[in-house]
């Protein structure tokens, strides 16, 4: 194993200091991914900032809508009794995401900033432009049926792994980060980056930067939410397909609708193609939901083992706005 | 050497001093920063009821809890959890060596073969009751996810958590 220096942060002062003083840092709270990727060597840290202890760890539903601080856990989250009445969306993700154990120990600010699932993200052997940048995408040609249809490059086509990323961007969250200097906040949707030609950057975090909050307001239909989730063993798994759907529908007529899909893209995935064309459908109209449903997912590009995911991702989406929508 | 952001940190070869409390007693050890848990326990305590199985935080055999909440060992540094209360398979036992119910149901109901996913899924089990997702069989199966089974115990796994969940329910105490 490389050699990393350990530094144990007593506050939030103390981590943005030693983020922005320390070369290569990165920050260790829960574990559950860093811990692994420092082990195997698939990325590469010369500082690694404990700040498991730092208090971060607020979950408050009130008027103004959600908060959570960066080191909640994903299981105290989940099972928030306000957070299932005012954002289901959220503690339904959180609870299909991973297992009991590990949403014990992970935290919203890791599951937000969690890399990719792609394997040969995560194998050395393999070239892969987000771990060695300018080495190529093994997965373009190989085995990439849990790769993305949507927001793809030439260099990169690994997908976005989080549940809660995908709730989170239908109901329009800001992520809240500070460092040194001061603080700014960001909505989610402007969070992510797409690969482009530089897959290894994958967020607007700036060095020195850490994301010590996550917020969202009530959105119409946010009570009665829905993330529904679809992959290939039961339980403990990552999605093929997911939707999560934000649907206001006062009188069975869709008058919003804030959609994102999870598993298709290489951010989560906001579709406004999808929203637009589901307004003014009935909620009760399967045929009608269905036909709006082909707006869903413009533009998508499959590789060799992932087409299916266009059919899935349009099937997904009726069944999640009806459930969220109120049809029994 | 200095722990804290304004110190110089430790590098990954030096040794640095962890107190905490496992099984109900306190321990002291010197450890390198990256030693998980998990080796902490079996490598230098001694307490190999706790398995390695895959040891990246999928199969679950190394389930331990940590002031009552289950997590995996393999993936918690020694380092983070200075100050805290571990309880591992070997503390399950009460003081005059009888079974904890769960591990006495894992034996009544054939709820392994092997063995070597055992205590993850006992440990697993008892944090389990206590979080209480347990009023049908696929609740129970999906709560104990993380916990893989290669031999396929999961009938007898879950009649045993069952067991558990019934007595103490029908006992007016509640207690196990």
């Amino acid at each position: 194993m490389r050699d990393v220096v350990y530094v144990r942060a007593q506050n939030l002062t103390q981590a943005l200091g030693a983020l922005r003083e320390r070369t290569n840092p990165m920050l260790l709270a829960g574990g559950t991914n860093v811990v692994d990727y420092i082990r195997t060597g698939a990325l590469v840290a010369d500082t690694l900032i404990d700040i498991s202890h730092l208090p971060l760890r607020d979950v408050r539903v009130d008027q103004r809508g959600l908060t959570m601080g960066a080191l909640a856990r994903m299981s105290d989250v989940a099972s928030h009794g306000s957070v299932k009445k005012a954002f289901p969306v959220v503690s339904q993700a959180l609870e299909l995401s991973a297992s009991a154990q590990l949403r014990n120990m992970a935290t919203i600010g890791g599951n937000l900033m969690q890399r990719t699932r792609c394997a040969y993200f995560r194998e050395a052997g393999f070239a892969c432009n987000k771990r060695r940048p300018g080495s190529g995408c093994a997965a373009r040609e190989g085995s990439n049926r849990f790769h993305a249809i949507l927001g793809g490059s030439e260099h990169c086509v690994a997908t976005h792994a989080s549940d809660l990323a995908v709730a989170l961007m239908a109901l329009d969250a800001l992520v809240h980060l500070e460092s040194a200097g001061g603080r700014r906040q960001v909505p989610l949707r402007e969070f992510y980056r797409l690969p482009g030609q530089t897959p290894q950057i994958e967020t607007v975090l700036q060095t020195g930067e850490m994301l010590v909050n996550v917020t969202c307001t009530k959105v119409p239909g946010a009570t009665r939410s829905h993330y529904l989730k679809i992959r290939g063993r039961a339980s403990f798994e990552f999605a093929l397909v997911s939707v999560a759907a934000v649907i206001d529908a006062p009188q069975g007529i869709i008058t919003s609708a804030r959609i994102a899909f999870g598993g298709v893209g290489t951010v989560p995935w906001r579709d406004t193609d999808a929203e637009k064309a589901l307004v003014g459908c009935a909620i009760a109209d399967a045929d009608v939901l269905r036909n709006a449903a082909k707006s869903a997912l413009r533009g998508a590009e499959s590789l060799r083992e992932n087409g299916f995911k266009v059919e899935l991702g349009r099937r997904a989406l009726v069944r999640a706005v009806r459930t969220a929508g109120g049809d029994q | 050497m200095e722990l804290t952001g304004h110190g110089p940190g430790v590098s990954t070869q030096t040794a640095v001093a962890v107190a905490l409390e496992v099984n109900g007693k306190s321990v002291g050890l010197r450890v390198r920063p990256l030693t998980s848990l998990l080796d902490a326990l079996r490598e230098h305590l001694q307490l190999t009821g706790t398995k390695k199985g895959c040891d990246q935080g999928a199969c679950g055999a190394c389930t331990v809890l940590i002031d009552g909440r289950r997590v995996l060992s393999c993936l918690t540094l020694l380092l983070q959890c200075e100050g805290k209360k571990v309880t591992t398979i070997e503390g399950l036992v009460s003081a005059d060596g009888q079974l904890h119910p769960m591990q006495a149901a894992f034996v009544r109901f054939d709820g392994f073969q092997c063995g070597y996913c055992t205590p993850g899924q006992i440990m697993s089990a008892v944090a389990l009751l206590e979080e209480g997702h347990l009023t049908s069989d696929g609740e129970i199966r999906e709560a104990m996810s993380g916990n893989l089974c290669r031999c396929g115990a999961y009938n007898g796994i879950v009649e045993a958590i069952k067991s558990v969940r019934d007595a103490r329910d029908g006992s007016v105490s509640g207690a196990l």
